[in-house]
């Protein structure tokens, strides 16, 4: 276990252990809850493996009233919970303590409503974020946020981390596709936010709640915009021999007025990795652009025009259109298996800062420096539409030290981040990964007022501990909520 | 509603740091302000104490076209950033409305006041509201504390977002200093399919239809009989888009407008001059496109006019109904012309939400001095 510290069990409550298991069991189904060691330790992390710590228990509602009952009884025993999806966070956010009891809305799996007529979709949060186009592609919709983790992560995962995809340029992040929401409060009490309707007429506490990592309540249901499927997609393939012509290359597509659906930049030691690994038929060089535009045939060739003549102007070493689907796929082939190709030259951890476009070309360099003040690889392979970058630093796991010095690489390219003007994440979340770094990008009293709105929610400060507020910062607050 | 109070000062600091100040002082005297912008609404004339405006905090900290991203503070006139938008093709796409003409006031709607009320106009349809252009923001809180959140980035999940709390909270929360908002590229090329002589069901049906399609209608509106879709491209797609629209919609007759007509029809929609000029309560109802038919006939029923936008999921209903009459026939109204009528403005929160709220004012604004009572009573 490395750097991030976590608060000390409660005694008191891992004492009650048998009592707050009997009452569990008392309101919900046999099969819902789980405290065998050797079956909730399935649950002790998330993607963020480094940080493990099996829970006091593990609740698996079918119901939002399950959902609830379940919050009630662990808001009277004062019990700490922790929400969790399908556990693909890669900050450590559905990261469980000792003594707490993990919800997760994983088996609340229903399509509830699909209106076309009115654009949206109604389901339980469990389902997982593929399966909600799945649902939509006979009738030619589609939910556009697409996470690249969408075969595992879920839509309850997706609204508490707000979190975005490779369409996100075009279509928005969650935030803009999220309507409403079922909510239980840390008291067991059910609320709606939003709806349907192209709201809100008083506060929104729908929007404050996407992206709040599980601190405010446990979402079990949601309202979701939907969007006629495009006619068709073709991506083109840029490289460039600089890190900088191909950061400048980005701003002025932007600029240009074409919107492409994705913008995603490889660097070369990624490149290198994915020939290697998927041999893409990528060119050797500096960085490469993949672009994607929409439309009808005609459409997408007049976009791949205006594309051409602002990549013409800065010299690419390569410009390579897709004239069918195939070619397409070729494309994207590279890029798709990123991930893993890294994975293939060691560990490594993914990072997620954004930056202002414009800052792309110094960032990198900047990155590259600290890349070997640190003595350790880094590759670059992210959404360069919107400045959200994914440094991948690679270490030995099994090299004493490595992860440590990985997550002070990574904590100096977040600081990085901020001090070009950007922040800390721009998909993955806080979680306990960037906890610490908050302060960073937020002064006391920017923390406070967030704080404050967690206390107004959560007053007894039981949801996802240790998560998102740097626990100096929380400790005042938690210490009164314990007093309350 | 009581008559503005001609004998209550003026404040208008000059920094987000005297600002601070000042509320602070007002925070420890308890005594409560109300807030403007521009001042172009009349919706605060009735709260306690003295004015405050933000027009003096004003100007455009950065805007970087090629970021698409514009920083302003709060009292920047809303004309002088469109303009500066334009000169390099860009825009905010969600499309504020001017509504000076159909509240009968003069001011200068500024960003801030935009922000404030999650001013969002037809393009909304496609582009989403204010809120989902609102990349961070500074404000003062009810104590005088100088905060902060989000930031200058399209993507950013640091922490809570207070930006979406803050925009369309009408000043109750806190008082905004500087705005981050997204710009987009004004796409060169416009249209308009008009259809004549229809009702308000066909109006909806023909939106439903153009709305399941991939063409990327950027405006839907309904009013008089007539029902308009606004067709936007670049390039070969506004052609494209236009005759598949037609195709898909025939064989229902349409007009057909130019760029410019369509640029005036927009604003004219956008700014609902067919309300302007009257002085009857002007009501802005949100219900689900399906349910406005039966809305919009059901306020009719009452006296008055209903105009629809956003494909039918936003009615606006000007004309006599009493506050239960409406609010009976829809949920979600909101009173924003007052034509005589007084009582609460917003309509009223589920129980469970309205005690959310009210802990977030409560925290935000402990000594409720901020535009009290404003959205909750
Ligand atoms: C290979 C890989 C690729 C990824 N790619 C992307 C990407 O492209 N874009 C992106 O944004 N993210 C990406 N992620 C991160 C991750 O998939 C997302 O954060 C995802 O939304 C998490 O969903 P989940 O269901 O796994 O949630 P979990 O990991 O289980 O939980 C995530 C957070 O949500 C909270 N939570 C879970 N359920 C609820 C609930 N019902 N109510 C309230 N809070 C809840 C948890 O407490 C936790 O804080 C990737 C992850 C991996 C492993
Ligand atoms: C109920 C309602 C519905 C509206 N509906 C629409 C609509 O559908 N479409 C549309 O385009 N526009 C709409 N508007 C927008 C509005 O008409 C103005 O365009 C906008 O408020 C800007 O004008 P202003 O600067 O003159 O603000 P003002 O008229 O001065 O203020 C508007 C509101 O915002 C508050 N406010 C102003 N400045 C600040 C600040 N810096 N910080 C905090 N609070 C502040 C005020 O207290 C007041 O409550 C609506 C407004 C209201 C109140």
């Amino acid at each position: 276990m490395s750097g991030i510290a976590m608060p000390r069990p409660d005694a008191g409550i891992l004492a009650r252990a048998p009592q707050i298991v009997a009452a569990l069991r008392e309101v919900l189904p046999e099969d819902a809850v789980i405290w065998d060691p050797e079956e909730t330790r399935a649950y002790e992390c998330d993607a963020l493996t480094a940080y493990r710590c099996p829970p006091l228990a593990v609740v698996l509602p079918r119901t939002t009233a399950e959902v609830a009952a379940a919050m009630r009884i662990c808001h009277e025993m004062r019990v700490p919970v922790v929400p969790r999806g399908a556990g693909t966070s890669l900050a450590g956010g559905a990261l469980p303590t000792a003594d707490s009891v993990i919800i997760a809305t994983l088996r609340l799996r229903e399509v509830l409503e699909i209106d076309t007529q009115n654009r949206f979709i109604r389901v339980q949060t469990g389902v997982t974020n593929l399966s909600v186009s799945a649902e939509l592609e006979p009738q030619g919709f589609f939910y556009a946020p697409d996470p690249s983790s969408q075969l595992a992560c879920t839509i309850a995962g997706n609204i508490a981390m707000n979190s975005g995809g490779a369409h996100c340029l075009k279509y928005g992040v969650t935030t803009n596709n999220l309507m409403g929401a079922t909510v239980v409060l840390p008291t067991g009490e059910v609320v709606e936010l939003g709806g349907p309707e192209m709201g809100p007429t008083g506060l929104d506490l729908m929007g404050l709640l996407c992206g709040s990592e599980g601190q405010l309540g446990i979402v079990t249901e949601a309202t979701l915009r939907i969007l006629p499927r495009p006619e068709g997609a073709r991506p083109v393939l840029i490289g460039f021999d600089g890190a900088e012509v191909a950061g400048e290359c980005v701003a002025r597509i932007i600029r240009s007025g074409v919107l492409p659906v994705a913008i995603e930049y490889m660097d070369d030691v990624c490149l290198r990795a994915v020939e290697a690994f998927a041999h893409a038929g990528y060119p050797d060089c500096a960085a490469v652009l993949i672009v994607e535009v929409e439309g009808s045939p005609a459409e997408i060739d007049h976009q791949i025009a205006r594309i051409r003549e602002i990549a013409d102007a800065l010299n690419p070493v390569e410009f390579r259109e897709s004239r069918n689907a195939d070619e397409a796929m070729a494309i994207w082939k590279g890029r798709k298996s990123a991930f893993g190709a890294m994975g293939r030259l060691g560990d490594y951890i993914c990072l997620d800062g954004t930056v202002p476009v414009g800052q792309l070309p110094y960032t990198l360099k900047m990155i590259g420096e600290l890349s070997r003040q640190h003595g350790l690889e880094v590759a670059n392979v992210f959404h360069a539409g919107d400045g959200n970058m994914h440094p991948l630093i690679l270490f030995n796991a099994n090299k004493p030290g490595d992860l440590e010095r990985a997550e002070a690489f990574g904590n100096d390219i977040l600081r990085l981040c901020v001090d070009v003007g950007g922040c800390l994440t721009g998909e993955h979340g806080v979680g306990i990964e960037k906890r610490d770094l908050m302060t960073k990008q937020y002064d006391g009293p920017d923390l406070e007022i967030q704080m404050a709105v967690k206390d107004a929610f959560d007053p007894r400060w039981l949801l996802n501990p240790a998560k998102v507020f740097p626990l100096d910062a929380s400790q005042p607050w938690r210490e009164e909520a314990a007093a309350r | 509603m009581t008559p503005d109070n001609p004998s209550r000062a003026g404040l208008s600091p000059a920094s987000e740091a005297e600002l601070g100040a000042l509320i602070a002082e007002r925070f420890a005297t308890c005594q409560p302000l109300r807030i403007t912008g521009g001042g172009t609404r009349v919706e605060t004339g009735h709260l306690p104490g003295d004015t405050l405006s933000t027009a003096a905090i004003s100007g455009v900290v950065t805007y970087e076209p090629g970021e698409m991203t514009l920083i302003a503070r709060a009292g920047t006139p809303l004309d002088e950033i469109q303009a500066m938008l334009a000169a390099e093709g860009q825009a905010l796409a969600f499309e504020p409305a001017d509504m000076r003409g159909v509240l009968g006031q003069g001011g200068t709607p500024t960003i801030g006041g935009v922000v404030a009320a999650n001013a969002s106009g037809p393009r909304r349809l496609l582009a989403g509201a204010c809120r989902d252009h609102l990349l961070g923001v500074r404000f003062v809180d009810g104590q005088g504390r100088v905060l902060k959140n989000g930031g200058r980035v399209m993507k950013n999940v640091t922490g809570l977002d207070l930006g979406k709390l803050l925009c369309g909270a009408h000043g109750t929360l806190g008082v905004l200093t500087e705005v981050a908002l997204k710009t987009l590229p004004h796409l060169p090329d416009r249209c308009t399919l008009g259809f004549h002589g229809v009702t308000v069901e066909e109006a909806v049906a023909i939106f439903s239809a153009a709305l399941a399609t991939p063409f990327e209608v950027s405006g839907a509106a309904f009013r008089d009989g007539s029902a308009w879709l606004r067709i936007e491209g670049l390039g070969p797609q506004l052609g494209y888009r236009r005759d598949r629209l037609l195709a898909l919609l025939a064989p229902r007759e349409a007009e057909l407008l130019d760029d410019a007509a369509t640029v005036d029809l927009w604003r004219e929609l956008r700014d609902l001059a067919h309300f302007a000029g009257a002085d009857a309560p002007l009501w802005r109802v949100l219900v689900k496109p399906s349910d406005a038919p039966a809305t919009a006939r059901a306020l009719q029923a009452l006296g008055g006019e209903a105009s629809l936008d956003w494909g039918g999921g936003l009615v606006w209903y000007c004309g006599p109904g009493s506050p239960q009459a409406v609010r009976q026939v829809a949920l979600h109204a909101t009173l924003v012309r007052r034509g005589g009528l007084t009582g609460p403005a917003f309509p009223p929160e589920a129980p469970a939400v309205a005690r959310l709220s009210a802990g977030l004012r409560q925290r935000f604004d402990p000594a409720g001095i901020l535009n009290s009572g404003l959205m909750d009573r």
